[in-house]
């Protein structure tokens, strides 16, 4: 009895956590900020998803608790933990209805009473509508659990992606634009809101679709091994065409968002090599990008701040200098690695992040302003020349940003699997034994500093090219933050979850500019998830699968001998 | 002993002093191993006996005093230099690189070798050594028993062909029957040509195999005779081997 006591009581435990976090998005004023996108036309927000989430959530984890319980039973936990989830909104209903809380909790507005009640009001047909609709959300949460797994796979699958084309309505706008006339796309968005018929239509489709390749999948049977070379040839090739021509399908506004998740994706590969590979926190990844930058502007600028101008040299262009970029960010990272390379951990996290802020300040001061311009930064950079056609615009230079991602992801998995790569992970595991066993580890630091700020540098040019502009403020802690995360969520040390952690942290906040307000707040919440729940990241690296599987097939150990 | 007099020891400490910021750990220790010995160093917890290994493996600089291998003064050295010279450490704790598999581990045991000559045949030798690690090749070093990681700190070592093997408490936190395998293993080493420098708390395992021992107290050599004698010795038994 005492232990079904307790099962009831971690349900309202988990109902009340929730309901704190749904009184959380309410205060700050998410949920509002959220509601002004539709996610289905005429249908529901996503300010309405995200009230209902935390419910779903919560309804979800009381139902998986209990998998010895009749499905009633999991059902009513489901209901239950909805509705502790919905005592706190309905607190804050009642409150808001005595006391005006405006002035204090700004957020705390007739937009978001009208939300949370459901256009019912403060009354008590609101308080039932919100109550009704987390109570029904938890017990759909737990219900989840007792549909065949088959079944539950495609329907999941199916919402995840008609919530998905809703979302990214934008998105789906600019490919579908590719392929039909006006009146056509009419049926399926209205602006960038996805219609009722089409989401069904697509959740109908995507449903039956992953039916039919599950019972496809199980009747042919498993196979074995690695795919067969034709198969290998035609995936490859799809993804490079797909990759050329992607640019055209989105869209001139798409394609910036592409290129600016291209500029990550390099920076990210290049501090995975200090980060995940020789185990170096470096927080102040954010240098390397500014210097490209500034060498790019200052060299190639047009401007007062040009060389052209004030030494009368003009043979600098684009391409001649982002080599040189390169070249000078991988100088500077050699520097400022010989002071750091005695320290470790957090020490050296704390002296990079102090690397970070100085170049900023450097980039603001007077003192070079004569050079690089202070506050008022570099201007008139010009856009590069590729043999007479000017590429400018996002749809061009995501070509640029495609061919030095591709060449970065080149370079970092040939170091993984070399013997420098080697030296570096042994200095990452243990820096005294790596030592011991003859690796210079004063020397292979300094180059693996040296060797991630390169793609740093390259981004950093790329990106003064691409805006043409560069100012001090472009260069704060926040991109070495968001790099540091990208690579953590995505996996340490994982090529493809760099990629994967790009599109995550600066694709969607992008995308959805509601996040935008909101992106610290999501990195936060995704970083603390992803700790508890996976801490190997999206798409972890080979290492962290193989640790995974062989735990599983692991031997139990046998009598006599003493784990440590 | 009388004949090893007069070839030069393969390595010998000269009143070294080391320190760990105020705290004076090594006050004058002063030793030699001749080629081919096994030689033990005991002490209690805190006696300087991993610090006289991290001294003259370099990954600690001495303050005053000579450390001299096959005559060669190895303070001119720095630590990834040592194993050239075929000076190889067990550290303690065993320390294995707990993301690499086991054969990596052993490949980066052969690190300053460079090219592959031999290696292979080293990895093939290691597993006959310690059959359990090739029962385990591909697998993590971390997700092993402690056993089992000592083992292959152990042969880790061993694959950079040390002339002198500078090992660190292998009885560390293992089960007795372990303990066995391990100074088998230790003597068997030894057997086929490797001078040993065996620093251990377990005194009556490590007198057992060895051929001379010193007994560290408080960073000062207080005791220094063949292990036969040492064992005898009434300070010895009352000590370190528990007798009374």
């Amino acid at each position: 009895m005492s232990t079904l006591a307790a099962n009831w009581r971690s349900v309202i435990r988990s109902g009340l956590i929730a309901g704190g976090v749904a009184l959380y998005t309410a205060l700050i004023g998410m949920l509002v900020a959220f509601d002004e996108r539709e996610v289905v036309r005429n249908s529901f927000t996503l300010g309405q998803l995200l009230l209902v989430a935390p419910a779903v959530l919560v309804g979800w984890l009381s139902g998986r608790q209990s998998t010895q319980v009749p499905a009633g039973q999991r059902l009513l936990r489901g209901l239950v933990a909805g509705l502790v989830t919905s005592l706190p909104l309905l607190a804050l209903m009642f409150v808001s209805s005595v006391v005006n809380l405006r002035t204090v909790l700004i957020n705390v507005d007739r937009d978001l009473v009208r939300l949370i009640s459901f256009d019912h009001g403060v009354g008590l047909s609101g308080a039932l509508m919100l109550a009704g609709a987390l109570g029904v959300s938890g017990i759909l949460g737990a219900f989840v659990h007792l549909i065949p797994a088959r079944l539950r796979h495609a329907l999941l699958t199916a919402l995840a992606w008609m919530l998905g084309a809703g979302i990214l309505g934008e998105l789906v706008r600019q490919l579908l634009s590719q392929f039909l006339d006006r009146e056509a796309l009419s049926w399926f968005l209205r602006r960038d809101t996805l219609k009722p018929e089409p989401a069904a239509l697509l959740f109908v489709v995507v449903l039956l679709a992953d039916l039919f390749w599950s019972w496809f999948r199980e009747t042919r049977g498993r196979r074995e091994g690695p795919a067969p070379r034709a198969l290998q040839f035609t995936r490859v090739g799809g993804l490079a065409v797909l990759l050329l021509l992607l640019p055209l399908l989105v869209g001139s506004a798409i394609s910036d968002v592409l290129t600016n998740i291209g500029l990550y994706i390099l920076m990210g590969l290049g501090l995975n090599i200090a980060v995940g590979l020789a185990g170096l926190f470096d927080l102040g990844y954010v240098t390397n990008f500014a210097v490209g930058a500034y060498t790019m502007g200052v060299l190639t600028s047009t401007g007062v701040l040009g060389i052209e101008n004030k030494m009368g040299v003009t043979v600098f262009n684009f391409w001649l200098v982002l080599p040189v970029s390169l070249l000078v960010a991988m100088f500077t990272g050699f520097i400022l690695a010989l002071p750091v390379l005695r320290m470790r951990g957090d020490y050296l996290a704390i002296a990079t992040l102090g690397f970070g802020e100085i170049i900023r300040l450097l980039a603001l001061s007077d003192w070079l302003k004569p050079i690089i311009g202070g506050a008022q930064g570099v201007l008139f950079i010009p856009a590069p020349n590729f043999f007479g056609v000017e590429l400018i615009g996002p749809q061009r230079l995501y070509y640029i940003i495609l061919g030095a991602c591709l060449l970065a992801v080149f370079v970092s998995s040939r170091l993984n699997n070399s013997r420098t790569g080697r030296q570096w992970m042994a200095i990452r595991e243990d820096e005294d034994v790596a030592s011991a066993m003859g690796i210079n580890t004063a020397r292979s630091k300094l180059l693996a500093f040296t060797i991630s700020a390169a793609t740093g540098g390259v981004a950093g040019a790329i990106f003064a090219a691409k805006l043409g502009t560069i100012f001090p403020t472009s260069f704060n802690l926040l991109v070495s933050v968001n790099v540091l995360s990208l690579i953590i969520i995505g996996g340490l040390g994982s090529l493809p979850g760099i990629i994967v952690g790009a599109l995550f942290l600066v694709g969607l906040p992008e995308l959805l500019r509601e996040f935008d307000e909101f992106r610290l707040l999501l990195y936060g919440t995704l970083m603390v998830t992803m700790m508890l729940a996976r801490p190997e990241g999206l798409w972890p690296s080979a290492v962290y699968q193989r640790e995974v599987r062989r735990g599983e097939e692991r031997a139990p150990p046998q009598a006599g001998e003493q784990a440590a | 002993m009388n004949g090893m007099q007069e070839s030069t020891p393969l390595l010998v400490l000269d009143d070294v002093h080391a320190s760990y910021g105020n705290i004076h750990a090594l006050k004058g220790v002063s030793l030699r191993v001749e080629e081919g010995e096994i030689v033990t160093l005991i002490g209690s917890n805190g006696a300087g006996k991993s610090t006289t290994l991290r001294t003259i493996s370099g990954l600690m600089r001495a303050r005053a005093g000579k450390i001299l291998f096959r005559g060669e003064d190895l303070q001119a050295r720095a630590a990834h230099e040592l194993v050239a010279l075929g000076v190889a450490l067990v550290p303690e704790g065993r320390r294995v690189f707990a993301r690499l598999s086991v054969t990596e581990n052993l490949e980066m045991g052969a690190w300053h070798r460079g090219n592959n000559q031999g290696i292979a045949s080293d990895i093939d030798y290691a597993f006959t050594l310690f059959p359990r690690l090739g029962e385990r090749r591909n697998q993590l070093a971390g997700t092993m028993s402690g056993g089992e990681q000592q083992m292959l700190a152990t042969a880790r070592a061993l694959m950079s062909r040390p002339s002198l093997l500078l090992m660190d408490e292998p009885s560390m936190g293992l089960a007795p029957v372990l303990v066995e395998t391990i100074f088998e293993t230790i003597e068997q080493i030894n057997s086929e040509g490797t001078t040993i420098l065996l620093v251990e708390q377990n005194a009556q395992m490590a007198l057992g195999v060895a051929s001379r021992g010193y007994v560290l107290q408080s960073g000062n050599i207080v005791l220094d005779d063949d292990a036969a004698s040492l064992r005898e010795n009434p300070v010895v038994q009352k000590a370190y081997l528990g007798m009374d």
